[in-house]
């Protein structure tokens, strides 16, 4: 799938998170999203840079707009080098957290989103991939 | 600091959240708003979010957390001016900011506050 432009930013405080928020709004509105896809794409980007920075230790994402025959899609990929996650299952399922959040980081961030993706090794870190198409 | 101003109008505090807010700067509204509940001797909070562009699970829990210790407090919070698509993206999400009382507009708010300001009044004072 060709990407057309490609975009990395740092994720290692709540500014940047912020930061994550603004740049991802700004791309879903160049590849010419609606309103509710950017809200949707932005707040699930807000969940997931958070998971990285406050459970991974910081990390990045990088933003890809991508173009497969007439349609465009935005896809973002987290990374960190954390802990990792011992129980993706437990992980993924609303409301469960090892944190003192609300639980609904990556199971909100995966209703959200129109493909999701997520590898993670103890010890080594964490990568959540997820796209939304125009 | 940076800080997200709180007005005081007669019993009721009124906050307008005009930037697109970092966790920490949300944990500062919500200890500034308890605080001055307190000293203002504030009965009602209103807090308008028509400018938020997205509300996501941090910024969902701040207001309900807010709504949950000013009823602790004796005092009413309406949260008004959700914009739909995040209003969608919300229920989306799976946060249904339960305990919070919410209103269309300033003006629908304001109405829904004193009324139920009045109504706690009349529990206070007991059957006629």
């Amino acid at each position: 799938m060709p990407v057309q432009r490609k975009e990395e930013r740092p994720i290692r405080s709540s500014e940047d998170v912020v930061g994550v928020r603004q740049a991802v709004r700004q791309q879903a509105v160049e590849l010419g999203f609606n309103l509710i896809d950017q809200t949707k794409i932005v707040t699930a980007a807000s969940e997931l840079a958070r998971n990285t920075m406050t459970y991974g230790g910081g990390g990045l994402v990088r933003l890809e707009s991508l173009e497969e025959g007439a349609r465009r899609g935005l896809r973002l990929v987290f990374e960190d080098k954390g802990p990792g996650i011992a129980n993706l299952e437990l992980a993924l399922k609303d409301g469960y957290t090892t944190g003192n959040g609300l639980g609904l980081g990556l199971s909100g961030a995966r209703r959200l989103s129109n493909e999701f993706a997520i590898d993670s090794r103890l010890g080594e870190g964490t990568r959540v991939t997820i796209v939304r198409w125009r | 600091m940076e800080r997200i101003p709180i007005l005081k109008m007669g019993e009721y505090l009124l906050v307008t959240i005009q930037v697109d807010m970092h966790d920490r700067l949300a944990m500062t509204l919500q200890d500034d708003l308890t605080s001055k509940i307190v000293t203002a001797r504030s009965k009602g909070v209103l807090i308008d979010i028509s400018a938020l562009e997205m509300v996501d699970s941090f910024i969902g829990r701040m207001l309900a957390d807010i709504a949950a210790m000013s009823r602790i407090l004796d005092a009413e919070t309406v949260v008004v001016g959700m914009q739909p698509a995040v209003a969608i993206t919300l229920v989306e999400l799976g946060l249904s900011l339960k305990g919070v009382r919410t209103a269309l507009d300033i003006e629908r708010g304001m109405a829904l506050l004193r009324s139920r300001i009045d109504a706690r009044g009349r529990e206070d004072a007991g059957p006629a």
